[in-house]
């Protein structure tokens, strides 16, 4: 069997989560590369879109940023950020759409911090913040949530909830008015979380070969439900294939 | 807004008329894309102070201007640059030392408040941030709001749907208007009136002109008037929203101008080495923003090897085959 390195295995276990005909809300790094490989592997009518206005873009380069010219070539629309968080709050086209997104810290509920650690007025360590991740997460109906596995980046407690999961628990996004929906997964170097369908927290649902799920409890601070976890399946070789010819030839990402 | 006097000024004269110290500033572009660099230096090298500055995810741009220490306030929704800068270094630095005031939205409500600017109203309404700490922490106490004319009351409000049975929500969240004193943008071509046609996606910037007081318009290309009317329809800007226009090609860079140039890979790598150390920084700025007397002077510095670099392909926009590890 090829020999694989982690980051190929989680960018095709978060391409294998994208449906045929979805609408893709795209950010950088690995969350492009796993949208460009669901292309060419299993979703060929899906679609990538940025938060920046460029919808369906020809991506013949790696973009490195959602604003990066190469989202603006060959586009079927150059809009703005107006236009583009619309698609997603209206229900029309927001209800196809799925977000990828990536944090700083994660809790059971899917909730995001990518704001700060610490006070928030003067934190021990400042992120970037939002950017159109609280949006997207507020509108879309399926999210996929890139992370490292580390016990911090997995806290009880967030320090500062950016972008909504589900809250507090079951029935919480409605009561608080939000759209419902929430995140569908979380994708680490470790595994793959689901969310249960009643309680709305995180279980392990995939450990990648090599790791067991006591590794992955190891390395989170609350616990989840390893009852229903199933070794992930690894990368085919034509998977490998389509992802280091087609996907990133020269290695920007992975 | 300027409707009768010559528009056409040099940078140095532009920055000096509209950027005042204290003023409310907001600034074109995103990330890595149509930052206003060249007026973002002038404004550096001329050391305005107590900038107040309006921003959704202006990287290259906001990152320096805090390095400069022109801001002391800053309302922001992602400070963020790509690859050289997955958080900006500057901000986080001036942030984590408690010297910048500042306030978190998302892009979204950002987007919107300028909107709300362009249009004249005081709010707009969306269902982005219910549950979340964007809502319930504040950066501007309601105190300080209290005393200062220029801040809405609140930072945000949620309120119950007006209409209940209508639209499917129960509440939703409100967001105040922005309106800048000055709004600067870069853009692809504009004639000596201000009206601009902007290549590639707009982000923003329309609603930010629209929404200001005073606008500077900094472009590859002034271009006869009569050549952008031939298709008025590609144009985002019309004059009667601008004050100055200045002419300055590259002065996105090292931003990329889609159409025009990429970003600058090393560049911007060089700037955020450079930006982890305030020793270091400081003979970043001394070289290439103070030692240099205008944009132009900065072009030279970098070299006509490098522009060529990243000088844009004709069929895809930007500079095919660069070198971006």
């Amino acid at each position: 069997m090829t020999e694989y390195t982690l980051k190929e295995l989680m960018t095709l276990m978060a391409a294998r989560e994208i449906r045929d005909g979805d609408i893709v809300f795209c950010g950088t790094g690995i969350s492009m590369v796993a949208a460009m490989a669901a292309k060419y592997i299993n979703a060929p009518n899906s679609i990538i879109f940025f938060e920046t206005g460029a919808i369906d873009s020809k991506l013949e380069e790696i973009p490195m940023a959602v604003a990066d010219p190469r989202v603006m070539f060959g586009a079927a629309s150059n809009s703005g950020l107006l236009d583009a968080f619309a698609t997603m709050q209206n229900r029309i086209t927001g209800d196809h759409v799925i977000g990828i997104l990536g944090a700083a810290q994660v809790d059971k509920y899917g909730n995001l911090n990518s704001t700060c650690i610490g006070d928030y007025s003067k934190p021990k360590t400042r992120f970037s913040g939002s950017g159109g991740a609280c949006d997207v997460a507020s509108f879309v109906p399926r999210c996929l949530i890139f992370m490292q596995h580390e016990k911090r980046k997995f806290p009880i407690k967030i320090d500062y909830l950016t972008s909504p999961g589900y809250l507090d628990g079951p029935g919480a996004r409605e009561r608080a008015g939000l759209m419902s929906g929430g995140p569908t997964a979380v994708i680490t170097n470790l595994g793959v979380m689901y969310f249960d369908s009643e309680t709305k927290e995180m279980y392990l649902a995939y450990y990648y070969p090599g790791v067991t799920p006591q590794k992955i409890l190891d390395n989170m601070e609350f616990s989840v439900d390893i009852s229903r976890a199933a070794e992930a399946a690894p990368p085919s070789e034509q998977e490998l294939q389509i992802l280091r010819e087609r996907v990133d030839p020269y290695k920007l990402i992975l | 807004m300027n409707l009768n006097q010559e528009k056409v000024m040099t940078l140095d004269k532009a920055i000096g008329m509209y950027v005042t110290d204290g003023c409310h500033i907001s600034i074109g572009g995103f990330t890595v894309s149509r930052n206003p660099m060249a007026a973002v230096f002038e404004i550096m090298r001329q050391k305005k102070k107590n900038l107040h500055c309006y921003a959704h995810s202006n990287g290259t741009g906001v990152d320096e201007l805090i390095g400069g220490g022109c801001l002391s306030k800053l309302e922001i929704a992602y400070g963020g640059n790509g690859k050289a800068a997955p958080t900006c270094i500057r901000f986080k630095s001036a942030i984590q030392r408690g010297d910048l005031l500042f306030e978190d939205y998302s892009n979204y409500q950002m987007s919107l408040r300028f909107h709300a600017g362009a249009m004249g109203i005081p709010f707009m309404a969306t269902r982005s941030g219910l549950g979340t700490d964007i809502v319930n922490k504040w950066g501007f106490s309601k105190e300080m709001r209290g005393k200062d004319p220029k801040l809405p009351d609140k930072k945000i409000e949620i309120i119950d749907n007006p209409f209940p049975n209508w639209g499917n929500a129960s509440r939703v969240v409100l967001v105040p208007a922005i309106n800048p004193d000055v709004t600067i943008i870069h853009v692809q071509k504009a004639d000596k009136y201000g009206t601009c046609r902007i290549e590639g996606l707009t982000f923003a910037d329309a609603d930010q002109v629209k929404a200001s007081k005073h606008v500077i318009i900094t472009c590859e290309e002034i271009v006869e008037t009569d050549t952008l009317r031939e298709k008025p329809e590609y144009n985002q800007i019309p004059f009667i929203h601008v004050s100055a226009v200045v002419h300055v090609p590259y002065g996105a860079y090292p931003s990329a101008c889609y159409n025009y140039y990429d970003y600058d890979p090393q560049m911007l790598s060089h700037v955020s080495k450079f930006a982890k150390d305030d020793d270091l920084y400081q003979k970043y700025l001394e070289k290439f923003v103070y030692g240099v007397k205008d944009h132009q002077e900065l072009l030279k510095l970098m070299g006509k090897d490098q522009l060529a670099k990243i000088s844009a392909d004709r069929r895809t926009g930007y500079a095919t085959g660069l070198d971006r590890r």
